[in-house]
């Protein structure tokens, strides 16, 4: 297929000429998907571990909801946080509606559903006598629960892998929240949306090659962090 | 507790980035403005003179003027005359200035199922379309095309409805690509049809204010905005944009100034220039109305 093997020429000579359109957009992508990873993480992971230890009433129907929040559509989460942001909106003063902290707002809300959906998952997977022994070996109740989060700081690890992926491969809330201005808060998948618009096909796939050579990249950073740390 | 901490720090780490950014002028405007490539070369000149950054969003014009309406933006540049006197009417705009037009071209496929070549108008194309229940691809998303697109059924008298007409709601770009796929019919911008027809699409012009005058393979002719007003006649196939600074009355944070100082950039000589010797594959895109 000449279509596929030209974009991956293209790609190869896009990464090869260093060019600034596409540098700063990988750059924009991963900038804000470290930070909404980040923020999401430090909500979503004592949400998680709260879910999965809590033991009042309406915990099922909470975890329902977090559940139902991972399959929420991104243009429905930028729509949401679009109404916030805009100057017509409760939030409307600070001028973030087009900014890439718009994107990090969007994307956090995004991403803080899989987070604390995995750390559920990874803390209900724990050994069930870790928080008992620590507070019988005199840990405070903070303490043991720091300890059976390095316990299970594989499964946390892979939460926050998860969460990556989810905001890395959006487009809805870049493009509705950021605007997909160039040079500022055009990301990698708004890019490629656009020139996918243009009719620029073998350039848009060269950028998705890109893309995913940085996601593997990431991920295989994180992974090796992982392991190292478990081992 | 940690969320508590993690939406203070959020908070202030979005308002520090606020804070230190520089002079951000923020343009809502067209698809056909951004896909053409002309924005790339107009903006950094100015940008340079006014020492900001041009923040462009390029939406359809319905959008681009919405924008405007929740003071979103400090200055929209749009082609949809109906919708930016409105606009202007309603208060959240002032200082509207013609910036350049090109004209709305009808294409399709080159075996013209619906016999176009042989018609002498717009609203004579669309009820051939309509009559032969022809492929048409609507764009469907209020974008100044769109909205003209609308006047033409309207001016033939159809309420187009069958499966032959696709709405799509989608940029001028993807509706050719789509119209190209489905061997159909589409009214296009000029510009971004010029865009196109290197490669991109098969499709070719079939109807158009120019008739008679153009050669096969040869550029589009320069005309004067009189000549093609006169040529469109009834139709009105001017494609005419206009930019407009967002009223700081109603929206006292717009930047007024700025918005005032690309106005007189992009309708003054060095903004002009640029527009009228900008070339696509040495085809003219949008033309100046002052015309020597």
């Amino acid at each position: 297929m000449g279509f596929i093997s030209d974009s991956l020429r293209e790609a190869l000579a896009l990464i090869l000429a260093g060019d600034r359109e596409v540098f700063t957009a990988v750059l924009t992508s991963l900038d804000v998907a470290v930070w909404s990873v980040i923020f999401a993480s430090i909500g979503g992971v004592p949400v998680g571990i709260a879910v999965a230890l809590g033991k009042f009433p309406m915990m099922g129907a909470i975890r329902v909801l977090l559940n139902s929040l991972m399959a929420m559509p991104t243009v429905v989460v930028g729509l949401v946080v679009y109404g916030f942001l805009s100057r017509m909106g409760p939030f409307g003063s600070l001028g973030l509606l087009f900014t890439p902290q718009a994107i990090i707002i969007g994307e956090t809300v995004l991403a803080m559903p899989v987070v604390a959906n995995y750390t559920v998952a990874a803390i209900q997977g724990a050994d069930e006598r870790i928080l008992p022994t620590a507070l019988t070996l005199g840990a405070s109740r903070f303490q043991s629960l720091c300890q059976l989060t390095r316990e299970v700081r594989f499964g946390v690890v892979a939460a926050i892998i998860a969460g990556f992926g989810r905001v890395i491969a959006e487009v809805g809330v870049a493009m509705m929240l950021g605007g997909n201005i160039r040079f500022f808060t055009r990301t990698m998948t708004t890019a490629i949306a656009l020139e996918t618009s243009k009719g620029e096909f073998a350039f848009g796939l060269a950028l998705g090659v890109i893309l995913m050579s940085v996601s593997l990249a990431v991920n295989i950073f994180l992974t090796l962090a992982q392991e190292s740390h478990s081992a | 507790m940690k969320l508590k901490l993690a939406l203070a720090a959020l908070a202030v780490a979005s308002l520090c980035s606020f804070a230190t950014a520089e002079d951000h002028l923020k343009m809502s405007t067209t698809t056909s403005t951004e896909n053409s490539g002309l924005l790339t070369v107009l903006l950094p000149p100015f940008e340079k003179e006014c020492g900001c950054k041009v923040d462009v969003i390029a939406v359809g014009t319905g959008k681009a003027l919405k924008l405007g309406e929740t003071g979103d933006v400090d200055v929209v540049l749009v082609h949809a005359r109906g919708l930016e006197d409105k606009f202007v009417a309603a208060g959240f705009g002032i200082n509207r200035r013609d910036v350049m037009y090109n004209d709305f071209v009808v294409i399709g496929p080159p075996n013209d199922p619906a016999g176009l070549r042989e018609t002498t108008s717009a609203v004579d194309a669309f009820k051939r379309i309509d009559a032969t229940h022809s492929t048409f691809i609507s764009r469907g998303d209020n974008s100044g095309t769109d909205v003209k697109e609308k006047q033409i059924w309207s001016a033939a008298g159809i309420t187009p409805s069958g499966a032959w007409y696709r709405s799509a709601g989608q940029g001028m770009g993807e509706v050719i690509n789509m119209a190209t796929e489905l061997r159909g019919y589409t009214l296009a911008d000029r510009g971004t049809y010029n865009a196109f027809r290197h490669g991109k699409t098969d499709l070719v012009i079939l109807y158009d204010a120019n008739r008679g005058l153009e050669r096969p393979g040869a550029p589009a002719p320069r005309l004067t905005v009189d000549q093609v007003l006169a040529r469109a006649g009834a139709n009105g196939l001017l494609n005419p944009y206009g930019v407009i600074a967002v009223n700081p009355k109603k929206f006292p944070w717009v930047k007024f100034d700025l918005a005032m100082k690309f106005e007189d950039f992009i309708t003054g000589p060095e903004g002009q220039s640029i527009i009228a010797n900008y070339h696509v594959q040495g085809d003219p895109v949008f033309f100046t109305f002052k015309e020597k």
